[in-house]
């Protein structure tokens, strides 16, 4: 490679290396944060590494830290999002592909009208649903439980699914559909013998997307379920931002982290779909 | 399949209705949950609503407060300045590294996953992060001085005149990844022959990319624009975790704002105007970026 390796192509390689160190220092800076002691970091830098590497603060931030009131770590926090994703996922991601087969296979009158007319709710600020969706679940008795996040979730995350399926819905021939109707198939038989088979790739996306979404969320979190039942990114903020005696950023650090691993896991082992998801979903920002 | 007529009658009659019954849940759902709520957040912020709702007319009473709040200004200040920074770094830097990226360069996959990660962080995460790394007396300050720039100081996240200046660090590092690979992904489907056509006509590469790939990239831009403002009109849990809006309201921003009105301070009239005014604003800047979007991809 060097034979052909002239000034303006150094350049060009120093400038995206430069760039890729500002994108991990934060990365670094966590984790070797995390595992350093009070002292420790009193002692260096923030880009030292640790003298002695020590996983103590990993064990506070999952099972003593303090988020409020309550010192138990992030651990049941953890839970809280799991048990408010996954079901999320599931439901908006089956929403959204049974919607997305509706507008593109089964149009019928008025339906691209109404396929605009869910599209606005991708758009909207939420803060402009929050005082009446505070109220409802107030009123359906779910206000600060992991179900009630679930509801709101899949409430604002089905637009953005059905986005998703009619978009890769339209892509397939519509002779295939036609066709299969000839042959006497119905709405449902079309659905789970002709598409379902096709459509791994745009779950995989949809899925991913949502799952991240859910999982990072902060919103809904922080104002339908500021208690007991609140979402890791909530615990997260409270852990950082109560300030009660010795400041201990190496657990924040360390609790930083834990919140981040699933979204970085995902992200790690299926990127491509990722990155097709952002692209694709992109608006919702 | 052998279907008797009634049979194939009764089909063809489920074949017209189920599409409609599969889609009205989720329609129902938006008409309530979005155009409803709307409805409601918009008729509470014509009330006196403090800490319960009310819902007897009052007028603009709450705009009226809205308007003369010093705070409300700050916010829109802040989203201003927040705004326009993080949209024109995220562009310049999403950009060059689109172009960078461009250049037939070994090892892409990894440091396009390197750039893009932060986008998978949530931003509290990210936050919080920033918040450690820009400490006045520990972070990057702590880093200089070491290094031997013994008076270098960095306060910005302490210093009301500067704090807001943070947020835009932190938001242009989680976010500028994602715009090269919006940008990179044109690039990419721009048609070679163009290139080689200037090429032949003795074109060098900066003026390739300056006169024909950038200009060609015009329908991205609008798309990059419409994300990237949403992003920051919406931003909240950011602000949040990094400076919480202070010192003192130093970095509010109208997101924040509306959350603390409406659920700390017990002024629902009050969240309620500001949440519309967001409303407002998002309508204002998305519209005409969606329309001219639309042009330019027909043009194109």
């Amino acid at each position: 490679m060097f034979k052909n390796l002239t000034v303006g192509r150094a350049l060009v390689y120093a400038a995206l290396l430069l760039m890729a160190i500002y994108y991990l220092l934060p990365l670094y800076v966590m984790l070797t944060t995390s595992f350093k002691s009070l002292d420790d970091i009193r002692a260096g830098n923030m880009l030292s590494l640790p003298q002695a590497w020590q996983g103590g603060a990993w064990v506070k931030a999952w099972a003593e830290a303090c988020t409020g009131v309550e010192c138990n770590g992030m651990q049941g926090f953890f839970w809280n999002s799991i048990k408010m994703t996954l079901p999320a996922v599931a439901i908006s991601t089956i929403l959204g592909a049974v919607n997305g087969y509706v507008v593109s296979m089964w149009r019928f009158r008025g339906s691209d009208a109404l396929f605009t007319m869910l599209l606005v709710g991708c758009f909207i600020p939420f803060q402009v649903v929050l005082l009446p969706m505070a109220q409802v679940l107030g009123m359906l008795g779910i206000a600060n439980t992991t179900t009630g996040l679930v509801l709101v979730h899949v409430v604002y995350g089905t637009a953005f699914t059905t986005l998703f399926f009619r978009n890769f819905y339209i892509t397939v021939p519509d002779e295939l559909v036609k066709a299969a109707r000839i042959d006497g198939a119905g709405f449902w038989t079309i659905f789970f013998r002709i598409l379902l088979p096709i459509s791994g790739p745009i779950f995989v996306v949809c899925i991913i997307w949502q799952f991240t979404q859910i999982w990072n969320d902060f919103l809904f979190g922080v104002v339908f379920a500021s208690g007991e039942a609140q979402p890791i990114t909530v615990a997260l903020n409270n852990l950082v931002n109560t300030s009660t005696g010795v400041k201990e950023y190496n657990v924040d650090m360390a609790a930083a982290i834990i919140a981040a691993l699933p979204t970085l896991f995902v992200y790690m082992v299926a990127g491509r779909y990722f990155v097709r998801g952002l692209t694709a979903g992109a608006v919702k920002g | 399949m052998s279907a008797s007529p009634s049979q194939g009658r009764l089909s063809a009659l489920a074949d017209r209705w189920l599409p409609k019954l599969v889609l009205s849940p989720t329609l129902a759902a938006s008409l309530i949950f979005v155009y409803g709520f709307i409805a409601w957040t918009g008729w509470l912020s014509f009330t006196e609503s403090r800490l319960m709702p009310r819902y007897d007319w009052a007028g603009l009473l709450q705009y009226q407060a809205l308007f003369e709040n010093e705070r409300w200004w700050t916010a829109a200040a802040n989203l201003g300045i927040f705004g326009s920074l993080f949209i024109l770094f995220c562009l310049l830097v999403g950009l060059l590294m689109a172009v960078l990226l461009d250049q037939k360069i070994r090892a892409e996959g990894a440091l396009r996953t390197i750039y893009l990660y932060p986008m998978a962080l949530s931003f509290v995460v990210t936050g919080t992060a920033w918040k450690w790394m820009l400490n006045p007396d520990m972070g990057l300050q702590k880093v200089m001085n070491d290094l031997g720039f013994a008076n270098f100081t960095f306060d910005w996240l302490v210093n009301p005149d500067m704090s807001i200046y943070t947020v835009v660090i932190a938001g242009v590092w989680q976010s500028s990844g994602f715009v090269m690979a919006l940008f990179l992904a044109g690039l990419r489907g721009i048609d070679d022959s163009i290139i080689k056509a200037a090429q032949v006509d003795g074109a060098s590469l900066p003026t390739i990319y300056r006169r024909i790939l950038i200009p060609s990239l015009r329908p991205v831009f609008f798309s990059v624009l419409l994300i990237l403002s949403h992003i920051a009109i919406k931003s909240f849990d950011l602000v949040m975790a990094l400076t919480g809006g202070g010192p003192g309201t130093s970095s509010d921003v109208p997101a924040i704002f509306m959350y603390q009105f409406a659920f700390t301070r017990g002024q629902l009239g009050q969240g309620a105007a500001s949440a519309m005014m967001m409303l407002f604003t998002i309508v204002a800047v998305l519209v005409p970026l969606m329309y001219m979007e639309t042009r330019s991809a027909k043009r194109v």
